[in-house]
């Protein structure tokens, strides 16, 4: 680890320093997760008298039934989703304000604000627009011959939960490929114009490769947040529903614990989540530790 | 660009017309939602136009709240949510910024773990760990209280380390020079890295105070009294009653004043904004 040349020759004060950091993080963050790993290995007794050590049943139980997989499958289909049209989307848009030198910034204005909408506000917005009796788009929709009930529909559902979703997330990625694509040289485009590529193919072959680096982080911070962080679209639209079709991950475990009161399973689903998180920060910092060095 | 080419500025311009549509139309719907009276939400589809009840509308929702639902009035959600945001974000950033100062400018035993202590946090969000944090925070007899709101989400791994890389950035002659006029480790602090940190805590407090407005879950497990109700999770109350049409023009008019002071704040402190974006997540 880094540090300073010099140093100040202090024993108790750098303790003192970190105390109250280290002390929050011990409390509501390490404690927490050890119980959590913790109760993964006990059953408890519907009345919570007696709790008992079964080892890894709580997660073979888990990995066995069709609901938690139905829900692993399900995550997976949404994040992707999530991912994919976030990230192009913002990819355009900013392709196209990187394009522009003057207006470029009134537009980067218009497209940021997202960012400070909560994701269940995200989410009950979309779900007005979708409101089966008066949603406009529903209505559109209707006009075009396709009923629209995400109430009933599981594929309407997850479509409503990943368009919420996506479009709160626009403005995040949009930002990060801006300052990607500023950090492009211009000289390289201009000496491939000069050799005759087209904007397009100059695209391709310059802009593409250098922009890999974010990319790659924002594909893992959108993996991320569309995992975590979207807790509050699937509350405010679908509670999971249809027949569990929007049932991801992080709502499952506080459905199961909170409302099922089924302890020893939401417990082993938070570790399992937790061992996702780690796999993704590990990635992600891995690859941020690698970029700073250049 | 190194050539010109019209009908490329055209497309870009189209292009962005449509994002930026795309982005605001949700939001211009609530809006004209929050203008009309309850009857224009029984017809079949939501008005376009703005109706004459904004005045009316927005006055119910902070003065008396919707007796629906049992929520508090606005006012009362909005001055939790501006208390419970600027606690976290201050709160955060005076934690982090001495766990920074001492990991950066100390030495001394079990340095290391606490770096990794503190670098976990990054990898426990509340979202996985929710049954048993409740459980300390309930234990602790927390619960309806500004410091159950809190204090459990002020850890920050990112604020410390972009103070770390900060602090790192920071020439070594200027702790040199302090320590030959004589000044002690807390007086270095204060009156050298403090002001020098000045931008990177203006920038830093943008973010997070956005982060604890925008909490959802968190509030929604530790209030269950209406007097700490924040408006973001109190939004979702109003919105989802049962066996009844939410009112959509008061919900809307909460949805608009629940993204106001944010989104406010993301426009005109763009350039902050982006600068503790960038350099907390990177």
């Amino acid at each position: 680890m880094q540090t300073k040349r010099t140093i100040f020759p202090n024993m108790w004060l750098p303790y003192g320093l970190l105390a109250p950091q280290l002390a929050i993080t011990l409390v509501f963050f390490i404690w927490p997760a050890l119980q959590a790993v913790k109760s993964s290995f006990e059953r408890e007794d519907p009345f919570g008298f007696k709790t008992t050590f079964i080892w890894f049943a709580n997660y073979s139980k888990l990995l066995a039934d069709p609901m938690y997989l139905n829900a692993l499958w399900r995550t997976l289909i949404f994040a992707v989703l999530v991912t994919v049209i976030a990230m192009g989307v913002s990819l355009v848009l900013a392709v196209a304000v990187n394009r522009l030198l003057r207006s470029g910034r009134v537009y980067t204005t218009l497209l940021v604000w997202p960012y400070a909408v909560a994701p269940v506000v995200a989410g009950i917005l979309w779900w007005f627009m979708f409101n089966p009796s008066i949603g406009i788009l529903s209505y559109v929709l209707g006009q075009m011959g396709v009923t629209w009930n995400h109430r009933v529909n599981a594929d309407q559902a997850m479509i409503l939960i990943v368009l919420a979703a996506s479009w709160k997330q626009i403005s995040y990625n949009f930002l990060f490929f801006v300052a990607g694509l500023q950090s492009v040289p211009a000289s390289l485009s201009e000496a491939a114009a000069i050799d005759g590529a087209g904007p397009f193919k100059r695209f391709w072959t310059i802009v593409v490769p250098l922009l890999s680096p974010t990319t790659f982080f924002l594909l893992i911070v959108n993996i991320n947040y569309a995992m975590f962080d979207t807790f509050g679209v699937v509350d405010a639209t679908t509670s999971g529903g249809p027949a569990q079709s929007t049932n991801i991950l992080v709502y499952k475990v506080y459905a199961d614990g909170f409302l099922g009161l089924n302890i020893g399973s939401s417990a082993a689903q938070s570790v399992l989540l937790m061992l996702i998180v780690i796999v993704l920060t590990v990635v992600q910092f891995r690859f941020v530790e690698r970029r700073v060095q250049y | 660009m190194v050539e010109n080419r019209p009908w490329l500025n055209v497309l870009t311009h189209l292009v962005l017309v449509v994002g930026v549509i795309i982005i605001a139309f949700p939001v211009y719907l609530a809006v004209i939602a929050s203008t009309h009276g309850p009857g224009a939400f029984l017809s079949n589809v939501v008005p376009l136009l703005p109706g004459p009840y904004l005045l009316d509308n927005y006055g119910q929702m902070l003065s008396q709240g919707m007796s629906t639902s049992g929520a508090p009035p606005l006012t009362l959600m909005l001055a939790n949510s501006l208390v419970m945001a600027i606690i976290i974000a201050v709160a955060k950033i005076a934690i982090s910024i001495i766990s920074a100062y001492a990991i950066v400018y100390f030495r001394f035993p079990l340095r290391t773990l606490a770096f990794w202590i503190i670098f976990i946090t990054l990898m426990l969000p509340v979202e996985v760990r929710i049954i048993p944090t409740f459980k300390v925070v309930s234990d602790l007899g927390l619960l309806n209280s500004y410091a159950g709101l809190t204090i459990p989400l002020i850890a920050s791994a990112t604020a410390t380390f972009l103070f770390r890389q900060f602090f790192l950035t920071v020439p070594d002659e200027l702790m040199e020079a302090a320590r030959v006029d004589g000044a002690g480790p807390m007086k270095f602090f204060r009156d050298i890295l403090l002001p020098l940190s000045r931008t990177n805590m203006a920038a830093l407090f943008v973010i997070l105070f956005i982060y604890g407005w925008m909490q959802y879950l968190w509030p929604l497990l530790v209030t269950t009294d209406p007097k700490f109700y924040t408006v973001v999770m109190g939004i979702k109350r109003m919105a989802a009653v049962a066996d009844a049409d939410p009112q959509w023009n008061l919900v809307m008019a909460a949805v608009v004043l629940a993204m106001l002071p944010p989104v406010l704040i993301v426009i005109f402190m763009q350039r902050l904004f982006v600068k503790g974006l960038v350099e907390t997540e990177k």
